[in-house]
C-alpha cells in the first residue's frame, strides 16, 4: 500500500465511524429526549396522553394525598394552572408542600399526570432552576419562594450545595433503573 | 489573623504565577538558563504558598471560625472533625482552592523532578502551567474569595449539607481533582512543544507518566463518586448521565484516548500531531467540566445556584485556554515532523481505532451534554438528554470498541496480521460464545441483549488472560520457563491485561445490575416479611437515636434465606436540626459481588415505614472494573522504561540549538 492509500484508508474509516455516530444521534434525538412542561404550558399545549415529558412547579399546599401502598397524589401549581400528579413510590427526602418539585412522566387518559420519577432538592430553599425560570417569565415569581436563585451573591449561598460533583439532591424512582435503561 | 494570612498567601501566590508566567518565556527566548531557572524556584514557592492558604482555611473549618463567611455557610461547630476538614472542599470557594492547590502540586513536581527535561522544555511548561495558575488565582481572589469575613460574626455555622457529610467528600473530589488538574501537565508539555516547534519520542515518554498518573486518579475519583452516590442518595442507581457526570467522564474519555495515542508516539513516533491535538482537548475538557460545575450552567441533579459574575470568568478562561490553544495548534502543527509509516492492520492502526471510537462516543457525551443548553439559550424550550439517549448512541460505540480491545495488544507494530491474531483469540471468542449460551439459558427475563453483552465482557476478560498467555506461553512451555518469562514481561504488558480485563468486568457488572435488578418498594410494618430475590427481610423494629448534629431514625431488619439467618441490616434516615433535611443512610448487605440493599422512606402515623428494597446482582463488579483498571494503570507506571526517563541524546541536541 502507498502511503497515500493509507492515509486514505484511515480517513475513509474515521469517516465511516463518525457518520455512523452521526446517524446514531440523530436516530436517538428523535425519541429519547424529554421536554420541560410547567402546568400552564401543558394546559395552552395540549399535550397528548402518552408522551413522556418533565412537570416542575410547586406543590400545592393541601394537595398532597397518601393512598394505600406508597400511591400519593398532590397538585403542580405554577399559578396559572394547576395539574394533579399520581406517583407511587418513595417521595424524595425534601419533598414539601409548596416547594419546588420536576417530575418526569407522562399524561393518561384522564388528563392526570402520572409520574414515574419526582425529584426535590436536597435544600431548605432550593428552587428548581427550571421552576424559578418559568415562574418568572410569567410573573409569578414571588421573593418568598424561597432561594432566590437570581441573586445568589454572598447573602444566598444557602441556596448553593456545591461541592466537587456530588450529586446534591435525592431522587425518587418508581422505576429505580430509570437511569440506566 | 489566619483569615488574612490565607488571603495574602493567595495573592503572593497569584504574583508569584505571573512571574512565572512571563521570566522563563524571555529566558527562553534569550537561552539564559538563570532566567529559564527562575520557573523551578517560582513552582515551587508558588506551591509552598498555595498550600499555606489551603492549609489557613482548613484551620478555620477547624477551628469553626464563624467570623469567616464560608465556614459559616458550611460548617457547624458540633460537626465531626472529619467533616469539618473534608467540609472545606464541600463548597464553591474552597473546592477551587482545592483545585488551584493541586494544580500547583502538579507543577511543583515538574519543577522539582524535571531535573532530566530539556531546560527550555521544562521552562516552556511551567510557564504554560502558571498561565492556568494565573487564571485561576484571578478567578478565587475576584469573584470566589474563601478568606472573606463578616461583619458580625454569627455564634453558630449553618452546617454541610448533610448529604455530603460523609467519607466520600473526603476522597472523591480530591481524587477527580487530582485526575482533572493532573491533565493540565500534558496540556502544558503540548503548548511547550507547539511553542517550541519540536516534538520527539522523549517528549512522549514524559508526558506518558503524567498522563497515566492523572488518569489513574480520574478513573478512580469517577468509579469513588459512583459508589457514593449509589449509597448515599438511596435508591440504588449508580449512574445518572447527569451533565455534572458527564463532565467528568468527558476528561476520561480523551484522557484514555491520549493515554493510548502517546504510546504509539513514543514507540513509532507516529500520530505526533493527533497526541497534540488530545492533549489539548483532555485538558479543555476538564476546564470545560469546571465551567459547568462551578458556573451553575446546567439544571441538573447536581445543579447550583447561579452566580453569572462566576460563570462568565469562566466561560472567559474557557474561551482564552481553548481558543488559544487550538490557534496555535492550527498555527504550528504542520511544523511538526511526521513520522512511522504504518499499515492499517497493525497495532498502530488499532490504537487509531481506539482513539477514533473513544473520541467520538466523547463527542457523544459533549453533545448529549451541551445540546439541552444550546436549545435551551437558542430556541427557548427546556429539554432533558437523559439514560435513553446514551444507550442508543454511547453504548454501541463503546460495544465496538470493546469488541476491538483484545485484539489491539495482540497485533505487532507496524504491519500486523489479523487472521493470525484473530486464530489466537479463538479460544476467548469460544469462552465469550459460551458465556451467552450459558447466560441465554439461564436467565429468565430482561433485554435479549444482555447475554451478548456479559459475552462480550467475558471476550474482553478472555482476550486479556490470552494476551498474557501467549506472552509467557503459558500452556506451550514447561513451567519454569513460563515463570521466567512472565518475570521478565515488561510491566505495562501486565498493566495493559489487568485495566483491559477491568473494562470487561464493568462491563459485566453493569448489565446484571441492570437487567437482573429485584426491588420490593412498600411500606412495613413491625414484623412484617418482605421477600425478594430468595431473602427474607423482616422488620423488627424501629429506634431513635441522637448523632453529633443529627436525629436519626433506624429501621432493624433480620435477613434469612431459606429459613437460616444471615444478618441484620440497620439502614436510617437522618434529620439535620440545623438545616432543616434529613438524608437517609442505606444498609448494604454484600454477598460475593452481589448486594442486598435497604433504604427507608417516610415513617406513617400506625408506625409503619416505607422502605425500599433491591437485591442487586454483581454490582460491585462496576466499581471492580476501574480498581482494575487503575491498577493496571499503576503496573505500567511502575514499568522500568517510565522509571528509567526519557533517553539522553535527545538532551545533548536541544542544548545546541537555540530555543525557539
Amino acid at each position: 500500500m502507498t502511503r497515500k492509500q493509507r492515509r486514505m484508508t484511515i480517513i475513509g474509516g474515521s469517516l465511516a465511524v463518525l457518520a455512523l455516530a452521526a446517524a446514531l444521534v440523530l436516530n436517538a434525538l428523535r425519541d429519547s429526549i424529554v421536554f420541560f412542561s410547567t402546568p400552564t404550558m401543558v394546559a395552552e399545549k395540549h399535550v397528548e396522553p402518552g408522551k413522556r415529558f418533565r412537570l416542575g412547579g410547586l406543590v400545592q399546599p393541601g394537595s398532597l394525598q397518601r393512598g394505600d401502598n406508597l400511591a400519593v397524589t398532590f397538585e403542580v401549581a405554577d399559578g396559572n394552572a394547576k395539574l394533579p400528579v399520581a406517583y407511587k413510590g418513595i417521595l424524595p427526602d425534601l419533598f414539601r408542600e409548596g416547594q419546588g418539585v420536576v417530575a418526569e412522566g407522562a399524561l393518561d387518559a384522564n388528563g392526570v399526570f402520572k409520574a414515574d420519577t419526582v425529584l426535590a432538592k436536597h435544600d431548605e430553599t432550593y428552587m428548581p432552576k427550571d421552576v424559578a425560570d418559568a415562574l418568572k417569565k410569567q410573573g409569578h415569581w414571588k421573593d418568598d419562594y424561597g432561594g432566590k436563585p437570581a441573586d445568589s451573591g454572598k447573602s444566598s449561598n444557602s441556596g448553593k450545595t456545591s461541592d466537587a460533583g456530588k450529586p446534591a439532591a435525592t431522587t425518587a424512582q418508581g422505576n429505580p433503573q430509570g437511569a440506566v435503561r | 489573623m489566619i483569615a488574612e494570612s490565607g488571603h495574602y498567601a493567595l495573592v503572593l501566590a497569584l504574583g508569584l504565577a505571573l512571574i512565572q508566567s512571563i521570566v522563563p518565556l524571555i529566558g527562553a527566548r534569550l537561552n539564559d538558563a538563570a532566567l529559564m531557572n527562575v520557573a523551578r524556584s517560582t513552582a515551587l514557592a508558588q506551591l509552598l504558598f498555595v498550600g499555606a492558604s489551603f492549609v489557613a482555611l482548613v484551620m478555620l473549618h477547624v477551628n469553626s471560625d464563624f467570623s469567616v463567611a464560608n465556614v459559616y455557610e458550611n460548617s457547624h461547630s458540633m460537626k465531626p472533625l472529619l467533616y469539618k476538614i473534608t467540609g472545606v472542599w464541600g463548597n464553591h470557594e474552597g473546592s477551587m482552592l482545592l483545585w488551584v492547590s493541586i494544580l500547583a502540586l502538579f507543577g511543583g513536581l515538574v519543577a522539582a523532578f524535571g531535573n532530566n527535561l530539556p531546560l527550555s522544555l521544562r521552562a516552556h511548561v511551567l510557564a504554560v502551567q502558571a498561565w492556568v495558575a494565573s487564571a485561576f488565582y484571578l478567578f478565587i481572589l475576584v469573584t470566589s474569595n474563601p478568606f472573606l469575613r463578616i461583619a458580625n460574626p454569627p455564634i453558630e455555622g449553618r452546617d454541610l449539607n448533610p448529604v455530603l457529610q460523609d467519607i466520600g467528600l473526603a476522597v472523591h473530589p480530591p481524587m477527580l481533582y487530582l485526575g482533572y488538574v493532573g491533565f493540565s501537565i500534558s496540556f502544558s508539555f503540548a503548548i511547550a512543544a507547539l511553542m517550541e516547534g519540536r516534538i520527539d519520542a522523549a517528549w512522549a515518554r514524559w508526558v506518558r507518566p503524567w498522563t497515566l498518573v492523572a488518569w489513574i486518579f480520574l478513573t478512580l475519583g469517577i468509579a469513588m463518586g459512583s459508589y457514593w452516590a449509589y449509597y448515599e442518595l438511596g435508591w440504588g442507581g449508580w449512574w445518572f448521565w447527569d451533565p455534572v457526570e458527564n463532565a467528568s467522564l468527558m476528561p476520561w474519555l480523551s484522557g484514555t484516548a491520549l493515554l493510548h495515542s502517546a504510546l504509539v508516539m513514543e514507540k513509532r513516533n507516529a500520530l505526533k500531531v493527533w497526541t497534540i491535538l488530545l492533549s489539548i482537548l483532555t485538558f479543555s475538557l476538564s476546564l470545560l467540566g469546571t465551567f459547568l460545575v462551578r458556573s451553575g450552567v446546567i439544571t441538573s441533579v447536581h445543579a447550583f445556584a447561579t452566580d453569572p459574575t462566576r460563570g462568565v470568568f469562566i466561560l472567559l478562561i474557557l474561551c482564552l485556554f481553548i481558543g488559544g490553544s487550538l490557534a496555535l495548534f492550527a498555527g504550528r502543527a504542520t511544523s511538526l515532523k511526521q513520522g512511522g509509516l504504518f499499515a492499517p492492520i497493525s497495532r498502530e492502526g488499532a490504537l487509531v481505532l481506539n482513539n477514533l471510537l473513544l473520541t467520538v462516543a466523547c463527542a457523544v457525551v459533549l453533545f448529549g451534554t451541551l445540546y439541552p443548553l444550546a436549545m435551551e439559550m437558542l430556541a427557548d424550550f427546556k429539554m432533558s438528554v437523559g439514560a435513553p439517549f446514551y444507550n442508543l448512541t454511547f453504548a454501541p460505540l463503546f460495544a465496538m470498541l470493546l469488541l476491538a480491545v483484545p485484539f489491539g495488544p495482540m497485533l505487532a507494530w507496524k504491519r500486523g496480521d489479523l487472521l493470525g491474531v484473530t486464530q489466537r483469540l479463538l479460544a476467548a471468542g469460544v469462552a465469550g460464545l459460551v458465556a451467552v449460551a450459558i447466560v441465554w439459558g439461564w436467565a429468565r427475563g430482561g433485554s435479549a441483549l444482555a447475554p451478548l453483552a456479559i459475552g462480550l465482557g467475558v471476550f474482553v476478560i478472555a482476550g486479556a488472560v490470552t494476551d498474557i498467555v501467549e506472552r509467557t506461553g503459558l500452556v506451550r512451555l514447561p513451567f519454569a520457563t513460563v515463570l521466567h518469562r512472565a518475570r521478565g514481561l515488561p510491566r505495562s504488558a501486565w498493566g495493559t491485561a489487568f485495566a483491559h480485563a477491568g473494562l470487561g468486568v464493568a462491563l459485566i457488572g453493569i448489565v446484571c445490575e441492570t437487567t437482573w435488578n429485584s426491588e420490593y418498594i412498600a411500606t412495613m410494618k413491625q414484623n412484617g416479611v418482605a421477600q425478594i430475590a430468595g431473602f427474607d427481610v423482616k422488620l423488627d423494629g424501629l429506634l431513635q437515636r441522637q448523632g453529633p448534629n443529627y436525629r436519626e431514625m433506624i429501621a432493624q431488619f433480620n435477613v434469612s434465606r431459606d429459613g437460616q439467618p444471615l444478618s441484620v441490616m440497620t439502614p436510617s434516615k437522618r434529620s439535620f436540626t440545623t438545616r432543616g433535611s434529613s438524608t437517609t443512610e442505606a444498609a448494604l448487605l454484600t454477598r460475593g459481588a452481589s448486594q442486598l440493599y435497604i433504604s427507608l422512606g417516610d415513617a406513617t402515623a400506625e408506625g409503619a415505614i416505607a422502605v425500599r428494597i433491591y437485591y442487586k446482582p454483581m454490582v460491585l463488579m462496576i466499581w471492580w472494573g476501574p480498581v482494575l483498571m487503575a491498577f493496571g494503570g499503576v503496573l505500567s507506571l511502575s514499568d522500568r522504561r517510565l522509571r528509567v526517563g526519557a533517553p539522553k541524546p535527545a538532551r545533548a541536541k536541544q542544548r545546541l540549538q537555540p530555543a525557539e
